[in-house]
């Protein structure tokens, strides 16, 4: 049984039993207060899984990429959630949930390209080929200027507002079920940390 | 619930990415990760860079304050993190983890007030060693680092803190920093500064005591303002520049560190005078500077004063102090926080639970 965490988008959180059966699933479209919702939506998706049998065996933390500060929030929790447990902590790109979602119903076929809001209109891209078990990562997670996005011959964009947890739990189990590795639990950032490097001024 | 509950803190409401744990005023463990180096080219707290760090730190300081205190996770009697006041995407990251930990736990989550936390330090005392003597209260309670400084009136840890005056502009910290840079020291200034003012006169210039005038100590007779200070010691580097003279740094730090511990511990003194209440309590990173110890003790013998400053290990940042007022709260009776409560980073000083 595997808890689902992404706050690369809303924050959405997911109990998923090995066989793929979505126990809960709770989340909230709302961009700026992953901080407050993360506590209530765990509470009642972890109330819900107390009534299986099962026992949780691994987190799954969406790993983004996302605006930072949203961002960190679902990856410390799922950390937290890790060491409480004392299981496993799985990472998967928050664009795979929603890529393999595309190909399981069909929707993406051949080359497509799964793009997010980055901010400072621009827009996080990672283009991947339709395939099942697990769609296959053809480029990675990488930032372009929303005005200047194009898509490459034979790519079709799909715009997506929120990561689907459960997503990201399937995912994750078609990982293990295939051998593919994990990465690392880092956050995607893709940019660098904003700093303004201030020289002392003169003041008279 | 035990009558003194195990509680682990988290705090990552700056730099510092502290997990403390205390069985009701004893401390089991305080370990602390900062990020300070890494901020230490930029002259001051870069906030993302923090925040980041935060989360690269804090699996490995949950575990090491697991181990040190020789507890399991599940013998909690609560999680406690700091809510406010700091940096809100730094803040952010102890908040969700906190939440995640209290919730797969199974335990009650108490958000609470950094600046009281630096208060509750106090209370702190090592397994089986000598209490170090009770925290008296009421008491005034000095709080500066480069994020805060406030003086408080603190009648009750658990429910009544009261905010009497904070500095209007650069916390005195910030200011030791900003000095520093301007003469050419590294960051962190404040150990810079109080090292290279070791061997200077602190009367060689006569730099400005900021909101002390008559006029200003009507409406901010409890206030500090230090970014005055600042430019004037920004001038007065400036014109000897000018002029091609060296910059006696000795000097110049010597006289910026007696301007600095002058108002901070006559503000301070004056309110323990004013309020009638004859004890000070110091706290934060500021606390480290050695004229600001030596200016406390004395003034505070003089005007007859008890003045208590807890290790400096308990003055910077930590989780312990942050656990040490869950504790409290839990020890008078107060529920836990609601698991919607987010990070605030102006969380006011009279809100001690959120
Ligand atoms: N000896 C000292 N004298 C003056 N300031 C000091 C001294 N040691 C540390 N500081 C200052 O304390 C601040 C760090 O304290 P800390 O409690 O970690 O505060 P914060 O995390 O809010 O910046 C820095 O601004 C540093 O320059
Ligand atoms: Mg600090």
């Amino acid at each position: 049984m595997l808890l689902a965490i992404d706050t690369s988008a809303g924050t959405a959180v997911a109990i998923v039993a090995d066989d793929g059966r979505v126990i809960a699933e709770r989340s909230s479209a709302d961009t700026r207060r992953h901080a407050e919702v993360i506590g209530p939506l765990l509470s009642e998706v972890l109330a819900a899984a107390e009534v299986d049998d099962a026992r949780l065996t691994h987190v799954v933390a969406g790993i983004g990429p996302g605006p930072f500060t949203g961002l960190r929030v679902g990856i410390a929790a799922a950390r937290a959630v890790a060491i409480a447990r004392g299981i496993p902590l799985l990472a998967v790109p928050s664009h795979e949930a929603v890529a393999l979602r595309l190909t399981e119903g069909g929707v993406a076929a051949g080359r497509f390209a799964v793009i997010t809001d980055a901010r400072r209109r621009e827009v996080a891209v990672t283009v991947f080929a339709a395939q099942l078990p697990l769609p296959a990562e053809v480029e990675s997670a990488h930032l372009v200027a929303r005005a200047a996005f194009a898509p490459a011959e034979g790519v079709t964009p799909f715009e997506a507002q929120e990561i689907p947890a459960a997503a990201l739990a399937h995912a994750a189990l078609a990982r293990l079920a295939t051998g593919v590795a994990f990465p690392e639990a880092q956050p995607l950032y893709l940019r660098a940390p904003d700093v303004t490097l201030s020289t002392p001024k003169r003041v008279s | 619930m035990s009558a003194q509950p195990l509680v682990l803190g988290i705090e990552t409401s700056c730099d510092e990415t502290g997990v403390g744990i205390v069985r009701g005023t004893e401390l089991l463990a305080n370990v602390i990760a900062s990020s300070m180096d890494e901020h230490a080219r930029f002259g001051g707290v870069v906030p993302e860079i923090a925040a980041r760090a935060h989360l690269e730190a804090l699996e490995a300081t949950l575990l090491a304050a697991v181990e040190r205190a020789g507890i399991a996770l599940t013998d909690l009697d609560a999680v406690a993190v700091t809510s406010g006041p700091g940096l809100s995407g730094a803040l952010m990251v102890g908040v969700g983890a906190a939440k995640a930990l209290a919730l797969a736990l199974g335990k009650p989550l108490y958000a609470v007030n950094h600046l009281v936390g630096h208060v509750g330090a106090d209370i702190l005392h090592a397994p089986g060693a000598d209490d170090r003597g009770e925290l008296e209260l009421p008491t005034i309670a000095l709080l500066v680092s480069g994020g805060h400084t406030s003086l408080l009136l603190v009648r009750s840890l658990t429910d009544d803190v009261e905010l009497l005056g904070e500095t209007i502009d650069d916390a005195a910290g910030e200011a030791f920093d900003k000095v520093a840079r301007l003469l050419g020291l590294p960051y962190p200034g404040g150990p810079q500064i109080d090292r290279a003012a070791v061997d200077g006169d602190p009367t060689a210039v006569r730099f400005p005591r900021g909101l002390t005038l008559p006029k200003d100590l009507v409406a901010h007779r409890y206030d500090f303002s230090f970014s005055g200070l600042k430019t004037a010691v920004a001038r007065h580097v400036e014109r000897l520049r000018d002029a091609g003279q060296p910059v006696p740094v000795a000097d110049v730090a010597a006289s910026f560190r007696e301007a600095v511990a002058d108002v901070l511990t006559a503000k301070a003194i004056a309110a323990c005078v004013d309020l009638g209440v004859p004890r000070l309590l110091l706290g934060g990173g500021v606390v480290a500077n050695a004229r600001v110890r030596t200016l406390a003790a004395e003034r505070a013998a003089a005007a007859g004063v008890s003045l208590r400053i807890p290790p400096l290990s308990l003055c910077t940042d930590n989780g312990a102090m942050i656990a040490a007022i869950a504790a409290q709260r839990i020890m008078a009776g107060h529920g836990p926080s609601d698991l919607g409560v987010g990070a605030d980073s102006t969380l006011p000083v009279t809100v001690v639970q959120a």
